[in-house]
């Protein structure tokens, strides 16, 4: 990988991501392979939205290199809530640290950050954009349950605001994929990210309902709706309820359908799924670690 | 001097921004920042007849020479413009808009969650697509009604 950043999931190329899940597959069978790798290391992790998981994930990459973590705490207690800008506060934290980790509210907020510094900027969410690490870590799960190749993907539920969503649609283009999307009328695909898909040639469907495409799926990658989204409770329970995976909905499924989500879930996924050889989300999550020790040790490696 | 020309005054010295897409005079004036109220002297012809676009909108500005940042954005709703600069009732300089790769600094981006729109130092530049431009931030595609995202 050349990149100096990681911004967005566009920039990735075929190679880029392959060369990522390699080596997440080597830090996977032998965690141990980089344990002194980064022992002078320190990644700053700047979450001006908190986000527990994501968090922890990078921490725990970090150390399993070797290195360490400095945490600019909850927004609440620092100087951002001061007024201070987040390009005033990046300039500082390049002093600390080696490289930077950034969620934010805001979209095009991790590139406008890496404009102001040297150090690497991993985009770990900002606003309803991109979360490229994420993508790498489904990539990762998909390649293991259904390979990249010649397979169908489901994408189902808030696909207008869901970065994650987003996000992997464009890694996807690089691979021969068919991607179907699933949602409301009112959550479909906004317009930037059709008019990508388009430039890159995907071959992309959309529908509202699940069932007439979910027995060609490989994978089905789900995402929560959020009560927020909507006016009334009524609407919103009414359209959730079509989007929720029972058992009953997988009948129809293929058997070695992986049924994905990037988590937290609420109940847009039965907790009797969760049993069966379709739930793949905790093995996802299991793989940001080994996923993200990959991409900072690309990165933040010099030479 | 032709008919065309006629029909609108002569002016000292200022911009004569000629072959403006019939219909988009009033959008130029907005990109020029100009309302009536800064007491700029303006002549306006619309739907005049013209050999190249059937017809065409003729802009002249007195006492105002076109940026080149407003002669990017000009490209964008006029992409036929010619800009001539007149000083001394001479035509000192002509030249055809040019489309940019891409714009900075004279549009804002109409994605209110947009880092641009957050009062951080960052300028909004705008990548140029075929039909439209792309704030290269967030990503929002602008296509219709440009000018309306022209910053204040
Ligand atoms: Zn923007």
């Amino acid at each position: 990988m050349r990149h100096d950043h990681l911004l967005t999931a566009k920039q990735l190329s075929r190679a880029d991501i392959e060369t990522v899940l390699d080596r997440a597959a080597a830090f996977d069978d032998d965690p141990e392979a980089a344990s002194e790798r980064y022992a002078d290391t320190l990644l700053a992790l700047c979450f001006f939205e908190p986000s527990t998981r994501t968090k922890m994930s990078f921490e725990t990459a970090a150390k399993r290199l070797g290195g360490d973590v400095v945490d600019m705490g909850s927004v609440e207690s620092s100087s951002v809530k001061k007024g201070e800008s987040l390009a005033d506060t990046v300039r500082v934290v390049e002093g600390y640290a080696d490289g930077i980790v950034l969620r934010h509210p805001k979209q095009g907020a991790a590139k406008m950050a890496s404009e102001h510094v040297d150090v690497p900027v991993v985009n770990a969410g900002d606003g309803a954009g991109h979360h490229p690490s994420q993508t790498l870590l489904d990539l990762y799960t998909i390649r293991e349950r259904a390979g990249l190749d010649d397979i169908s993907v489901g994408i189902m539920g808030d696909l207008k605001y869901g970065r994650t969503v987003h996000s992997l649609a464009h890694a996807l283009t690089n691979f021969d994929v068919r991607q179907h999307f699933v949602s409301p009328e009112s959550l479909r695909l906004p317009r930037s990210v059709r008019y990508d898909l388009h430039e890159a040639g995907a071959q992309v469907r959309e529908h509202e309902d699940l069932e007439a495409v979910l027995p060609n799926l490989d994978v089905l990658y789900v995402t929560r709706i959020q009560r927020e989204r909507f006016p009334d409770e009524d609407e919103y329970e009414e359209v959730a309820g079509e989007y929720r995976i029972t058992p009953e909905t997988l009948d129809a499924a293929s058997d070695d359908l992986a049924v994905m989500h990037p988590l937290p879930r609420v109940d847009e996924i039965s907790g009797a799924i969760d049993e069966t050889e379709n739930a793949t989300y905790f093995e996802q999550a299991h793989n940001g670690v080994p996923v993200r020790m990959a991409l900072l040790d690309l990165l933040l490696n010099d030479d | 001097m032709t008919d065309t020309e006629l029909r609108v005054s002569k002016i000292q010295s200022g911009t004569v921004i000629d072959h403006v897409s019939a219909g988009e005079a009033l959008h130029v004036l907005k990109l020029l920042g100009i309302d009536g109220t800064g007491g700029t002297t303006v002549s306006l012809g619309m739907n005049v007849p013209s050999d190249r676009l059937g017809r065409k909108d003729v802009v002249k500005v007195e006492g105002r020479e076109l940026s080149d940042s407003e002669a990017e954005v000009l490209s964008l709703i006029a992409p036929e413009a010619t800009i001539n600069i007149i000083r001394d009732y001479d035509v000192v300089e002509k030249r055809r808009v040019e489309r940019p790769e891409e714009v900075g600094g004279v549009l804002v981006c109409p994605n209110r969650e947009c880092i641009t729109n957050a009062g951080e130092p960052v300028d909004p530049t705008f990548a140029v697509l075929d039909d439209g431009l792309r704030c290269e931030y967030c990503g929002e595609i602008v296509r219709e009604d440009i000018t309306a995202h022209l910053r204040d």
